[in-house]
């Protein structure tokens, strides 16, 4: 079970280093103007470093299917309640 | 996990379930905070000429200086719960104990960030983007806030000698909530500093 877990701190500190350059590329991407791009560049570099921290800080890469499901269908909700309120608030 | 207390039953199914009710916990604090990012998307599209102007009064190098901490806050509690899984208690405590200074530090430069807010006179109810980032990130800060207690409580199960490589649950599960506080900012950062 220990060596499942893919111990060793090595790919953390390497999962650290990439977590850091991420946030410089977001930090560098936002004083250039892209227009509309800018929203979608950030939000994909977010969404780049969160599942880095989800799949191995959080181990979520050596779970089971229960627990990815644990994981996701929170996720599902919310697109779903920031979805199904936009479909209200855009269209009135 | 090695066998250890068979008067509880199988540990590792103990472990599972603890995981299990861990993780429904954050499905939980997805949805708190998940009504707030619902609040900010819907008035972000609604005003977006208002979104832009206020954005640049936040101080982006304090921002990402607030990311850097945090992201390596997460590192020191994964190292923490690597070296307590071999049975380290002391390097242990020594990771926990730098996730809760790194998360000092985010507080007083989240207090600076305050500070200067109020003294330029914005405050949450100065408009509809103050509103949410107080509201946001505040709510945030009371997840930091509350996350330096249940680890300095996880650090003082380990001095009294209740952490082993065999039982490691509760530096597992308080390692699972930080990480999804600083998820939580991973998108506060970009949201509030970064676009607008």
């Amino acid at each position: 079970m220990e060596k499942a877990h893919g111990s060793g701190y090595g790919i953390y500190i390497a999962v650290w280093g990439g977590l850091l350059i991420l946030t410089g590329a977001t930090v560098g991407v936002s004083y250039i103007d892209l227009g509309i791009f800018n929203v979608v560049v950030a939000l994909l570099i977010a969404s780049a470093k969160a599942s880095l921290v989800a799949l191995f800080f959080m181990h979520l890469k050596y779970e089971n299917k229960l627990v990815w499901t644990f994981a996701l269908v929170p996720i599902f909700f919310l697109v779903l309640i920031i979805g199904g309120t936009l479909s209200d608030t855009l269209f009135r | 996990m090695s066998a250890g207390h068979p008067e509880h039953g199988d540990p590792r199914v103990a472990f599972e379930a603890a995981k299990l009710g861990l993780w429904t916990f954050l499905a939980t604090e997805v949805l708190l905070f998940g009504a707030l990012f619902t609040a900010y998307t819907v008035f972000r599209l609604k005003y977006p000429a208002l979104f832009h102007a206020e954005h640049l009064k936040l101080n982006r190098v304090l921002g990402a200086v607030n990311t850097v901490v945090l992201i390596t806050s997460s590192l020191m509690v994964v190292l923490g719960v690597d070296a307590i899984k071999r049975g380290k208690a002391r390097l242990f405590e020594a990771c926990f104990g730098a996730t809760i200074l790194l998360a000092a530090v985010f507080l007083c430069v989240k207090y600076v960030e305050y500070t200067a807010k109020f003294h330029h006179g914005i405050y949450p109810r100065t408009n509809l983007f103050f509103s949410i980032y107080f509201m946001l990130t505040g709510l945030h800060g009371i997840h930091v806030l509350l996350g330096m207690g249940v680890l300095s409580y996880v650090i003082l199960l380990s001095r009294r000698g209740r952490l082993s490589a065999g039982y490691y649950t509760p530096a597992e599960m308080s390692g699972l909530y930080w990480h999804f506080v600083d998820l939580v900012w991973i998108y506060l950062f970009p949201l509030f500093y970064l676009i607008g």
